[in-house]
């Protein structure tokens, strides 16, 4: 690859991105580099397509559910359905060295799919739907996933207008750590981060 | 059945009946009938076998009706009083108030009844009290259940007449006698059956426990009441006999006296410490404690037994009967947990957390509907936010007694402590915290040290090592100091085991303990300074507390805005300071003032006794004397004379006491009106607090101004009939106080005199076997025998064999004042002659080669007394009397120098004049 691109484009991520350092910058360039496995290209125009970065979730930081693994992929990626090289490692950001504040905005955007601003109802239905075990009739099921939304809804809909605000949300988590992730998980466990961090800043290459 | 008549049966039916097993019984006829020649015989054997027939017949045919008859043996017996024990005691839940045997001796047979009833087919015989009727004394025979004529007055013993229908079996029995006793009964009945309708999991373990648990606290407490209703069976005589001693504290030797007062105190509190659990959500902790107290202050109050391993009885919420709407909800959470992946769990832990969870309903609801199994097991996983999401839960609901016995039953403690060792601080956090929690009685503080928490716990302490924290603290973290804050918050309940006590102390604790008390987080020093206010009570650890300087930062916080901190600094002090240099210490750290001016907020009664113990044992050196005569403490003290409760009086005024070895302190306290508020007291009951009255009062009485209030007060009567206390220590108490009395009231003799019976019971102290008893009555008696007219009548009243009896012993003290005691009693009559006679003699000459001056000096007096009798000095001699003497002309004392040589003089003297006898 050559040097001076990469040292170029580790100096306009540095520039966007500050909790790494410049070294760790180069080593999440080359993995995902390595992820997309075309070297001939430039690397500005490098792409991640989603299910590279599904996989990736799934082996490299653990991650389970399939529905969510793509809302994370539309967390990271500002519009254009790829991630590139800035969006990845802003991503990283987040899963590695987000404040509290980052990780609440992170969530809440993996929450909200359909860019109104706002988790709705269906949403959250949406999200818990494969999180019962199968009751013994499908509609029993049902019932207490609807449950489980009404009680979020009842604990974080304080405006009562059946969706849950940014505000409403940062609230809620504000309150009890334990909802930052409430309707599934979206950033890497702690452990997984530190292992994450040991194998990309110390071999580069994989 | 019974021992004298083991088979019954073949008694009834014939010696035939027993036999015939083993021999076909028509042998043994043919056998019998051959014999005889007879030509009849086969006629004979014909008739004997018809009539052996018709015995088998008729024999059978009874039995079936004897067995009808005889149903109750003393196994079904003993099942029904046991199980009937189990729902009786206090409460209208509870089918009978008690149900006792009248009878503790359980024959080899299961029969409780006297042997010569036992021929009357007579098991045992019980007193049952239910809720509606009289106590009712009942007979439990072989044919069944009938009331007896209940017990005589006065022997004690039981009518045995019948005296109404012979019922089947006990409960039915009782359910004729006693509406409220069916009417439970069936409730009883019905509440099992839902509970196990209820539960869906199996759980025989833990709920045995808990019956067991269930059976204990109510045999103990049925106990107690037993006694309290008086109902006396030869034994119980003795025991109410004994029962002034059951309510005091049994000794006061100071380090047991300091747990007493800590009891007393713990007890006001419905016995727990909880009170002070720092306030990590004030109000619901508050409410908590509301619901933990009402729950726990049932069973302990009606027993004796230490009452913080009491297991209160288990209420379930009765099925049915109105279950509030939490519990249907609850359930259907704890449906989600059991069945969700990590995401609902999550959802579900946090719906739970909205429920008021320092309510009892909702605490009960949860284990009741199977939830603790479930947050138990969840601590057994890996998923993080699911074993935050539990911990938060069980550590609001640990708050309730109940609930920490079902969690360590359910082996919750062994996840727990193992948790503290999670790369988690929150973790470690919360696993700490509901440790705090759930460590409140001694099973589970023992099953901490088993599974190695105290270790674990004090390394959550050692914050300051590893502060190295990590770059990118974790998402739930906490941070170190927090971590350390609920380590120690455990390690306060745990060290309530002295056991863990150890264990804190071989892990390193102490140092670290030391470290922490140096930050000045309040919420991290309350439960620090109350670790070691609690450990303090083991010398090793007022050892150590000494080496690490501890006692700088425990009078700095005594200076603290906290009235918690401020409490738990007074009582550490208290505990260490019964050692000399740490009282030292306390003064050149400055400890004086404060303790000094916190004596004047009286409001909160706990930080007062605190305060006052420290004052005490602080005193017990001159110079803090000295410091707080300055501070003005001394007028406060004898103002908190009156109206505090006893903790805080026994403090008061064993300070008083040591502050009246002072002139000035004595004049101080007659001058504030001390006297009469401390001769008040000396009616109470209390054994601690009469220790230190007395003291006081006897400190007070070496002023001749001040025992003259005394004396107005009747004071040195009310001494002398403590001298009847049962406990020694009190008696000893008294004894000594009464010497500066005697010695300083005016017409002492005539004072004593005027008291009936008062010299007879003095002397008969001597038959006391505890040493600072008999040395204290010695010293009474020296001071008793300075009135002529007074040692006539104790010496009519044989003092003197009685003093001679003690001669033999190797207590320094006790030598001293019966030394003293034998020398002002030979100046009566030919008392000289009498002790000689009784062998006292001998014994004093070896008190020779004590090390102490005072016993020698005292000996040489009593010695020159007995050395006017002319026996006496053979004896001396015989025992190498004159060279011992010899030594002590030449010492510095004068008064043993007179003495020795006085009596070296009558030994010599008499030799003398033997020779002059022998070669005239």
């Amino acid at each position: 690859m050559d040097q001076k691109a990469l040292r170029k484009l580790v100096e306009s991520i540095s520039k966007t991105v500050k909790s790494f350092k410049k070294s760790e910058v180069e080593c999440l360039i080359r993995l995902f580099h390595s992820l997309v496995e075309r070297d001939d290209v430039r690397l500005h125009n490098n792409v991640l397509d989603r299910n590279t970065f599904r996989a990736t979730l799934h082996n490299l930081f653990g991650m389970t559910d399939d529905m969510l693994m793509k809302r994370v992929f539309f967390a990271f990626d500002k519009n254009d359905n790829c991630m590139n090289v800035k969006e990845w490692i802003k991503g990283l950001s987040v899963f590695l060295r987000g404040t509290f504040e980052e990780k609440l905005k992170f969530c809440f955007k993996v929450y909200y799919l359909n860019s109104d601003g706002y988790i709705s109802r269906e949403e959250i239905f949406d999200m818990l739907k494969n999180s019962l075990h199968q009751q013994s009739s499908e509609k029993e099921t049902d019932g207490g996933i609807e449950e489980l939304v009404e009680k979020m809804l009842k604990k974080m809909d304080y405006d009562n207008d059946g969706k849950i605000s940014f505000a409403v949300f940062e609230k809620a988590v504000k309150e009890e750590t334990l909802l930052l992730e409430v309707f599934g998980q979206c950033l890497p466990e702690a452990k997984i981060c530190l292992d994450f961090e040991a194998l990309a800043f110390t071999h580069p290459d994989f | 059945m019974l021992s004298a008549n083991r088979n019954p049966v073949a008694k009834i039916l014939g010696m035939d009946y027993n036999t015939m097993k083993e021999d076909p019984s028509i042998l043994n006829i043919l056998d019998k009938i051959t014999k005889e020649d007879d030509p009849e015989s086969e006629v004979k054997m014909k008739m004997a076998m018809l009539l052996e027939e018709l015995d088998l017949h008729l024999l059978n045919y009874s039995l079936k009706h004897a067995s009808l008859e005889i149903h109750l043996n003393p196994v079904t017996i003993k099942k029904d009083i046991e199980l009937l024990k189990h729902f009786s005691g206090q409460g209208e839940q509870t089918v009978l108030e008690s149900i006792e045997y009248t009878s503790d001796y359980e024959f080899s047979n299961g029969c409780r009844a006297p042997p010569w009833r036992q021929l009357h087919g007579e098991i045992c015989y019980v007193l049952v009290k239910p809720h509606d009727v009289e106590t009712l004394c009942i007979t439990c025979c072989a044919e069944g259940v009938f009331l007896n004529g209940g017990k005589t007055d006065d022997e004690g013993e039981i009518n045995y007449e019948r005296k109404g229908a012979i019922y089947k079996d006990l409960v039915t029995f009782l359910k004729h006698k006693s509406a409220k006793f069916s009417e439970n009964m069936s409730k009883q009945t019905r509440l099992t059956e839902e509970q196990q309708k209820v539960k869906d999991q199996p759980k025989k373990a833990p709920k045995k426990k808990e019956a067991d648990a269930l059976h204990k606290s109510i045999t103990s407490s049925n106990k107690s009441k037993l006694e309290n209703n008086q109902i006396n069976f030869g034994k119980n005589q003795m025991t109410k006999r004994l029962e002034p001693s059951v309510n005091w504290k049994t000794d006061v030797d100071f380090k047991v006296r300091r747990i007493s007062v800590r009891d007393t105190q713990e007890k006001k509190h419905g016995g727990r410490p909880e009170k002070s659990t720092p306030p990590v959500s004030p109000g619901r902790a508050q409410l908590v404690h509301k619901n933990a107290d009402k729950t726990e202050e049932i069973p302990s109050e009606s027993s004796s037994e230490s009452e913080e391993d009491e297991e209160p009885p288990d209420h379930r919420q009765e099925a049915n009967a109105d279950l509030p709407s939490e519990y249907w909800q609850i359930q259907k959470l704890v449906k989600y947990l059991k069945g969700g992946n990590q995401t609902a769990t999550v959802i579900a832990l946090c719906s739970m957390r909205d429920f008021n969870l320092a309510q009892e309903t909702c605490q009960l609801a949860i284990r009741d509907v199977g939830g603790l199994e479930v947050l138990i097991n969840l601590l057994d996983t890996d998923e993080v936010k699911c074993k935050i999401g539990s911990l938060k839960i069980l550590k609001e609901i640990s708050y309730n007694p109940q609930i920490r016995r079902n969690i360590v039953d359910l082996g919750g403690l062994p996840v727990m402590v193992n948790i503290l060792d999670s790369p988690h601080k929150i973790l470690k956090c919360l696993a700490a915290e509901t440790i705090a929690n759930v460590a409140k009685f001694r099973r589970a503080r023992r099953v901490v040290r088993h599974h190695g928490g105290i270790t674990k716990l004090v390394a959550l302490l050692d914050c300051a090592q590893n502060s190295t924290e990590p770059a990118q603290a974790s998402l739930y973290d906490e941070r170190d100091v927090e971590v350390a804050r609920c380590g120690a918050l455990a390690l306060w309940s745990c060290s309530k085991s002295y056991a863990n006590k150890e264990a804190i102390r071989k892990a390193g604790g102490i140092p670290l303990l030391a470290q922490l008390l140096k930050t000045s987080h309040e919420n991290m020093l309350i439960p620090v300074v109350g670790t070691l206010q609690e450990c303090a009570s083991e010398e090793s650890y007022r050892a150590a507390i000494k080496a690490e300087r501890i006692i700088e930062n425990l009078v700095k916080n005594l200076n603290s805005e906290n009235e918690q901190l401020q409490e738990h600094c007074a009582m550490a002090i208290y505990q260490c300071a019964e050692d000399e240099e740490t009282r030292d210490l306390v003064r050149l750290h400055g400890g004086l003032k404060p303790l000094a001016s916190l004596l004047n907020k009286t409001d909160n009664k706990e930080r007062l006794a605190a305060v006052t113990g420290a004052i005490w044992k602080c005193s017990i050196s001159k110079e803090n004397v000295t410091k707080f005569r300055e501070y003005r403490a001394i007028e406060t003290l004898v103002g908190l004379l009156t109206d505090q409760p006893e903790e805080v009086l026994v403090n008061v005024v064993g300070a008083l006491g040591e502050c009246c070895q002072e002139y000035e302190n004595r004049v101080l306290v007659r001058k504030c009106g001390g006297i009469q508020p401390l001769v008040n007291l000396l009616v109470g009951i209390n054994q601690a607090l009469l220790v230190n009255v007395t003291k006081a009062v006897g400190a007070c009485a070496v002023e001749p101004e001040s025992m003259v209030i005394i004396d107005r007060l009747d004071g040195v009567r009310l001494l002398w009939s403590l001298l009847k206390n049962p406990h020694p220590d009190v008696k000893a108490s008294a004894a000594w106080a009464l010497c500066p009395c005697i010695q300083n009231a005016k017409d002492a003799g005539e004072m004593v005199r005027s008291f009936v019976g008062g010299l007879e019971l003095v002397v008969n102290l001597l038959k006391s076997d505890n040493k600072e008893v008999l040395a204290s009555v010695c010293a009474v008696i020296t001071n008793i025998a300075k009135d002529q007219e007074n040692l006539a009548v104790i010496t009519d009243h044989g003092v003197v064999p009685l003093l001679s009896k003690l001669a033999n012993t190797n207590n320094d003290k006790l030598r001293q004042h019966l030394a003293e005691a034998i020398s002002r009693c030979c100046m009566w009559g030919r008392n000289k002659v009498a002790f000689g006679e009784h062998k006292a003699v001998a014994p004093l000459v070896r008190y020779l080669k004590s090390n102490d001056t005072n016993v020698h000096r005292a000996t040489a007096q009593a010695l020159y007394q007995l050395s006017e009798d002319a026996n006496n000095c053979i004896t001396m001699h015989e025992n190498g009397a004159v060279k011992l003497l010899l030594d002590m002309v030449g010492s510095p004392d004068q008064d043993l120098q007179e003495a020795a040589a006085g009596c070296i003089s009558n030994i010599r003297r008499l030799a003398l004049a033997t020779e002059k006898a022998r070669y005239p």
